[in-house]
C-alpha cells in the first residue's frame, strides 16, 4: 500500500516536473511556432539565478519565484530583440539560431561561474510515508507546477492580455487589424516564456545542483512533452506530460531510471510518427 | 533553375587536384595526426552537407550514425580480430538504421520540423543508452560497452587479409585522405546521375515532383542512407584515430558541431561544409589549448552571425560575390541551395 503511494506520489511528481519545464517552451511554440532549442539553457540560467541570489543572502524563495523569473525574462527580451525576432516564420533557421544562443549560453555561464556544480540545499525536509522516505520538496514542485499551469490558463483564458494572445496566434493579421502589433505581442509571449523557463529552473535548482551543461537535460525532454503535445498551449502540455511522466515513471520503476527515460524518448517517435501534428492536433483542438 | 542543375553536376576538375595535392603533400611539412582528425570531420560534414544542401533534408541528430559507424567497428574488430569486414559493417549498418528511420518519416511525411525532434532524440536514446552500460551484463560477444567511459583497446585498422599488420600513422593519414576523395568523388557522381537531379527537384518542389512521378519518400530515404552509411566510414575512421570510443560520439555537440561546419562553410556545395570543417575544427583544436574563451562560446556566436547574417556560408558568399562579378554586376537569380526559397517554391518554372 505504502509502495503503491510512493509510485503514485512519483508518477504526480514526474508530471508535474515535465509540465513546468514544458511550460515556457509550449508558449512560444503554441503562438509563435517557434522552437527554442536554447530552452534547455534558459532553465539552467534560471537555476543560477536562483543559487547566486540564495548564496547572497537572499530568502531563496524570493529568489526563485521573482529574482530568477525577472532575469531570465529580461535575458529573453534581448534574444528576441536581437536574434529571435528577425528569423520568424523562417522555423529551421529560428532552431539553428536558438541552438547557437544556447552554446553561447553555456560557454558565458562557463566563463562566469566555473566549469564546476553548484547547489543549494532544499529548503523543505524530507518526510517519511510508511517505511519510505520521500522528499518534500517534490511537494512544493508538483504545487508550483499546478499553480503555474492553472494560473496560464486563468490568463489565456479569462483576461484581456490572454484574449489578445490568443487572438495574435490564431490570426495575425486579423489582430493587427484590429490595432494590436502582433511583433509587440511576439515580443512579450517570448518574454513570458523565457521568464517560465527561469521560474522552472529556479525552483528545480535546489533538487539537481547545476553544471553549465545542465540545460542538456531539460532541452530532450521539454522538446518532446511540447511537440508532441502539439500547437495548443494548455492541453497539450498537460495530455503529453501525463502521458510521458506515466511512462517514464512506471518502467523506470520496473527497471532503471535510464530505461525510463529511454522508454519516455522511444515512445516520442512512436507518437510522433503516428500524430505527426502533435496530440492536440487531433485531440481536444478546441482548447486553450 | 537550369543554373543550378549543371552546377551540381560540374566537377571543377582543378580545384580538385589542387586540393588533393595539398592534402597528399601536407605530411611534408606538418605532423599527420592533425590532419587526419580534421580530415575525418570534414568527412562527417560533407556527409551532412550533401543531405541537407541537396535534398534539403536536415538531420538535428547526424551524429548517431557517426557514433553508430565507430561503436561498429570498435566491436565487431575485436570479436572478429581484423578489421575488413568491421569496417563494412561499420558502413553498412548505419546505412540500414537510416533506411529503416528515413523511410519511417519520409513515408509517414513528418514535416522538417518534427524530423528535427525525431533524430534528435534518436541521437539522445543512443547517448543515454551507450552511457548506461556500463558492467558486465552489457556485452556484445566479447565486447564490453563499458558505459561511460566506452570501449578502449580494439585492433585498429589492418592491411586485408592480415591482422598483423596495422595501419597508423602516416598510411593511415593517407587511407583517410583516400576515403574523403573517394566519398566526395561519389557525391560529385551522384549529384550529376538522374538520381541527384530528382533530388534537387524534389528539394524545390516535392509536390511537382511526385505529380511528375517521383517517388520522393524513396528517394529521400536512399539520399538519407547513402549519407548514413558515410557518416559510419567517418566514425570508424575516428575510432581508428582515437582507439578509444565514447559515448560522446553521439553527443549533443557532435551532432550540432557538424550542422555548424555544414552551415558556415555554405550549404548547397560539396566543398563549402569540407572546408567549414577544415577552419572550425582546427579553431576548435586551437580553442581547446587555452581556457580563457570556452569552444562552445565562439562556436554559438558563429552559428548565430551565420544563420542571421550569411544565410547561405561563407563559401555560398563567395561564389555569389564571384559569380555576380564575372558577370559584371548583373543580380543573379539561381544560386545554389537559396534556403528561403526552398520552403516557398516559386509559382512558375524558370
Amino acid at each position: 500500500m505504502d509502495y503503491a503511494a510512493v509510485v503514485a506520489l512519483e508518477i504526480v511528481y514526474m508530471i508535474a516536473f515535465l509540465a513546468l519545464i514544458s511550460a515556457g517552451l509550449a508558449i512560444v511554440f503554441g503562438m509563435m511556432r517557434v522552437i527554442n532549442l536554447a530552452h534547455g539553457e534558459f532553465v539552467m540560467l534560471g537555476g543560477y539565478a536562483t543559487i547566486a541570489s540564495a548564496k547572497a543572502g537572499i530568502n531563496i524563495y524570493f529568489a526563485m519565484l521573482v529574482i530568477s523569473p525577472l532575469v531570465v525574462g529580461l535575458w529573453g527580451l534581448i534574444v528576441e530583440r536581437v536574434v529571435v525576432r528577425h528569423l520568424y516564420g523562417r522555423m529551421v533557421d529560428t532552431m539553428l539560431a536558438t541552438w547557437g544562443v544556447s552554446l553561447l549560453m553555456v560557454g558565458l555561464v562557463k566563463l562566469v561561474f566555473g566549469n564546476t556544480a553548484v547547489s543549494v540545499p532544499a529548503p523543505i525536509p524530507g518526510y517519511q510515508l510508511g517505511s519510505f522516505q520521500m522528499g518534500g520538496y517534490n511537494l512544493f514542485i508538483i504545487a508550483v507546477a499546478t499553480l503555474t499551469v492553472l494560473g496560464l490558463w486563468l490568463l489565456l483564458r479569462y483576461t484581456r492580455v490572454g484574449l489578445i494572445a490568443r487572438g495574435a496566434m490564431q490570426s495575425a493579421d486579423v489582430a493587427a487589424s484590429l490595432g494590436y502589433n502582433p511583433k509587440l505581442v511576439y515580443m512579450w509571449t517570448f518574454t513570458a516564456g523565457a521568464a517560465l523557463s527561469g521560474l522552472a529552473g529556479g525552483v528545480l535548482a535546489p533538487l539537481t545542483g547545476l553544471l553549465p551543461s545542465s540545460g542538456g537535460a531539460y532541452i530532450a525532454k521539454a522538446f518532446i512533452v511540447v511537440i508532441t503535445g502539439g500547437a495548443t498551449v494548455i492541453a497539450g502540455t498537460l495530455s503529453s506530460s501525463v502521458i510521458f511522466g506515466t511512462i517514464n515513471q512506471l518502467v523506470s520503476f520496473g527497471s532503471t531510471p535510464v530505461f525510463g527515460e529511454l522508454a519516455m524518448l522511444a515512445l516520442a517517435i512512436v507518437l510522433l510518427r503516428l500524430m505527426p501534428q502533435g496530440i492536440t492536433g487531433r485531440f481536444f483542438r478546441n482548447s486553450a | 533553375m537550369n543554373d543550378e542543375f549543371k552546377a551540381a553536376g560540374r566537377m571543377r576538375w582543378g580545384w580538385f587536384i589542387a586540393f588533393a595535392l595539398v592534402l597528399v603533400l601536407l605530411p611534408l611539412v606538418s605532423e599527420t595526426s592533425t590532419p587526419t582528425l580534421l580530415a575525418i570531420w570534414a568527412l562527417f560534414a560533407l556527409s551532412l552537407g550533401l543531405m541537407w544542401g541537396y535534398a534539403g533534408i536536415l538531420s538535428f541528430g547526424h551524429a548517431a550514425y557517426f557514433g553508430l559507424g565507430a561503436y561498429t567497428y570498435a566491436i565487431g574488430s575485436i570479436n572478429l580480430g581484423e578489421s575488413t569486414a568491421p569496417l563494412l559493417l561499420a558502413i553498412l549498418l548505419p546505412a540500414f538504421v537510416a533506411a529503416v528511420i528515413g523511410a519511417m518519416m519520409f513515408y509517414g511525411r513528418i514535416s522538417d520540423v518534427y524530423m528535427g525532434v525525431i533524430t534528435l532524440v534518436i541521437t539522445l536514446i543512443l547517448f543515454k543508452f551507450m552511457s548506461a552500460t556500463a558492467g558486465d551484463a552489457y556485452r556484445i560477444g566479447d565486447a564490453r560497452l563499458g558505459g561511460f567511459n566506452g570501449i578502449p583497446a580494439f585492433p585498429i585498422l589492418n592491411v586485408p587479409g592480415d591482422a598483423s599488420l596495422t595501419i597508423y600513422g602516416l598510411p593511415y593519414y593517407y587511407f583517410v585522405v583516400v576515403c574523403l576523395l573517394g566519398c566526395y568523388l561519389l557525391a560529385r557522381w551522384v549529384l550529376a546521375s538522374g538520381f541527384g537531379r530528382v533530388l534537387l527537384c524534389i528539394r524545390e518542389n516535392e509536390a511537382r515532383a511526385e505529380l511528375l512521378g517521383y517517388n520522393a519518400a524513396a528517394y529521400k530515404t536512399a539520399i538519407f542512407a547513402l549519407t548514413a552509411a558515410m557518416a559510419g566510414l567517418a566514425g570508424c575512421l575516428f575510432a581508428n584515430w582515437a582507439e578509444i570510443v565514447t559515448p560522446a560520439v553521439f553527443g549533443l555537440g557532435q551532432s550540432v558541431e557538424v550542422i555548424i561546419w555544414v552551415i558556415a562553410g555554405g550549404l548547397g556545395s560539396l566543398a563549402g561544409p569540407m572546408i567549414g570543417a577544415l577552419v572550425l575544427g582546427m579553431l576548435k583544436l586551437l580553442l581547446g589549448e587555452q581556457t580563457l574563451i570556452d569552444n562552445s562560446l565562439v562556436l554559438g556566436v558563429i552559428l548565430i552571425l551565420v544563420v542571421l547574417l550569411l544565410p547561405r556560408g561563407i563559401f555560398g558568399a563567395l561564389t555569389t560575390w564571384r559569380t555576380r562579378r564575372e558577370r559584371g554586376g548583373a543580380r543573379i537569380e539561381s544560386g545554389a541551395g537559396s534556403r528561403r526559397r526552398r520552403r516557398t517554391p516559386r509559382a512558375e518554372a524558370s
